[in-house]
């Protein structure tokens, strides 16, 4: 179990060893001036007008909300999917039934207009 | 010619010796290191070449030449870029959380490379063959968006903060597509490995690809990879005439490069994924032809895999070449109201043609 795992772990840190080196070479190698002008944020060249950090529409926050729900139920979909051929017509029935008051749910949602973008 | 044999097998007893002496644990580590510059330097050329072809590509297509004065027909561009690109300036702006900036393309890249690690290259090549594959694919597709976000947070402009905002939300809404296509396959496959995916697969000829029972699922997920990577018709996360490049406006030099690398890397993934998903990896497509049994051609090969990765990169440029970009209510329309639709459908017709044991379920279940 671990020794299947194991490259994955080495993968991962050598994918960050990766990264780390490039930075660091590109903050190495590449040098310029640092006056204030330059490091301030783009704004197409006017003087930034406030903090950026500004407020935000809500429906971002929305779509996050129904992206949780929605893939729980694709992580609770996964198992079974996999274990298909060992439960037979009542396992299928009965995410047929779980399928249908997600249906219903997502309907809900569409006719409220939490989908609506405009 | 004696001493230069002599000193050669020589050279080889002491490796042997030493290969030898090393602990069990240290020499794992060693040979999992070589698989992954194995895997990694080619992912590398590939990244390279394919930001080489997509200019030339596109250039062909809009009528003109793109890229051809670095080297023959422009060959060395990619790595004339690179060299810029470590020699610029890696600007902080000044009221960035510096640590959070830098962090940033690490942690996009991270993902972008680590996947790799279950992705089968052929019959008995792969990194690390586990059995929950498909979730550690997913698991770490996921993790690119804390890159994007972490980027648009830290830079402290407004330009990148938008960009974020819309890639993540972007980003999130056709994840939930691509899942339930994903979930399509697994019905199918029966396996969250793979390896194992690709043999389900395997059959008397391309009829027995996943491409024909799950075509519908083959397109959703296809264009939601599109719409994952941000790649156009999707790009509203970087939209030139909008918010100029989105999250990564205020990077440069390497630090745009980690994210550029990390945006094709994830590319060529999709593409992978893609063929071993619907189209059967590694799997020859002239299988099962009269004539051609026991040739190279209906052999099974990494060749097979490539080729449709080539074709599936291929459109990747087509569609940047062809599409006009997507307004950003018209991506959420298609991913919440297009896409989710169609895959819910499509798992319930599987679940009717594995009642009725058709197609991929025509052993019983």
């Amino acid at each position: 179990m671990l020794a299947t795992y194991a490259p994955v772990l080495i993968f991962l840190l050598v994918a960050a060893g990766f990264g780390v080196v490039l930075l660091a070479l590109g903050l190495a190698l590449g040098r310029g001036s640092r006056d204030p002008q330059k490091l301030s944020p783009y704004e197409c060249g006017f003087e930034a007008f406030e903090d950026s950090r500004m407020r935000f529409d809500v429906r971002y926050y929305l779509v996050a909300i129904l992206f949780i729900i929605f893939d729980l139920e694709i992580a609770f979909l996964f198992p079974w999917a996999v274990s298909l051929d060992r439960i037979g017509l009542f396992g299928l029935v009965a995410m047929g039934i779980f399928l249908a008051v997600l249906v219903v749910g997502f309907v809900y949602e569409w006719r409220k207009g939490a989908l609506e973008w405009d | 010619m004696d001493w230069l044999t002599g000193m050669l097998a020589d050279t080889e007893l002491r490796l042997t010796a030493v290969w030898a002496a090393l602990p069990e644990f240290v020499r794992f580590v060693l040979v999992d290191l070589f698989k992954i510059l194995v895997v990694v330097v080619p992912l590398f050329i590939a990244v390279a070449y394919f930001t080489y072809w997509e200019r030339r590509i596109i250039g062909w297509i809009q009528n003109r030449l793109g890229p051809n004065r670095v080297g023959w027909e422009g060959v060395l561009q990619p790595f004339a870029d690179l060299i810029k690109m470590l020699f610029k300036q890696v600007i902080v702006p000044g009221n960035a959380n510096r640590f959070l900036f830098l962090l940033a393309p690490i942690v996009a890249l991270i993902p972008a490379l680590a996947v790799w690690a279950a992705v089968p290259m052929s019959e008995s090549f792969v990194i690390a063959d586990i059995n929950a594959g498909l979730l550690y694919v997913l698991a770490l597709t996921s993790m690119g968006v804390y890159g994007v976000i972490l980027a648009g947070w830290a830079s402290n402009s407004k330009y990148a903060f938008l960009g974020a905002m819309r890639c993540a939300a972007q980003i999130v809404a056709y994840e939930i597509a691509m899942g339930f296509a994903l979930v399509g396959v697994l019905m199918a496959g029966g396996s969250l490995n793979l390896g194992d995916i690709v043999r389900a697969q395997e059959g008397t000829s391309v009829l027995s690809w996943f491409l024909w029972p799950l075509f519908p699922l083959f397109l959703v997920y296809f264009i939601s990879g599109v719409a994952e990577t941000n790649r156009s018709p999707f790009d509203v996360a970087e939209g030139e005439s909008e918010i100029v490049a989105g999250f990564h406006v205020e990077y440069g030099g390497i630090g745009f490069g980690l994210f550029f690398v990390a945006e094709y890397a994830n590319m060529i993934l999709i593409t992978a994924l893609t063929a071993t998903f619907f189209l059967g990896g590694w799997l020859s497509p002239f299988a099962g032809v009269p004539g051609l049994a026991e040739t190279w051609i209906a052999a099974p090969s990494f060749g097979w895999l490539a080729a449709k990765m080539a074709f599936f990169s291929f459109c990747f440029l087509w569609f940047r070449a062809t599409f006009p970009r997507y307004r950003y209510d018209q991506i959420m329309r298609l991913g919440w109201k297009v896409f989710i639709p169609i895959t819910i459908v499509w798992i319930a017709v599987e679940g009717v043609m594995a009642a009725f044991e058709i197609g991929p379920w025509a052993a019983g279940i």
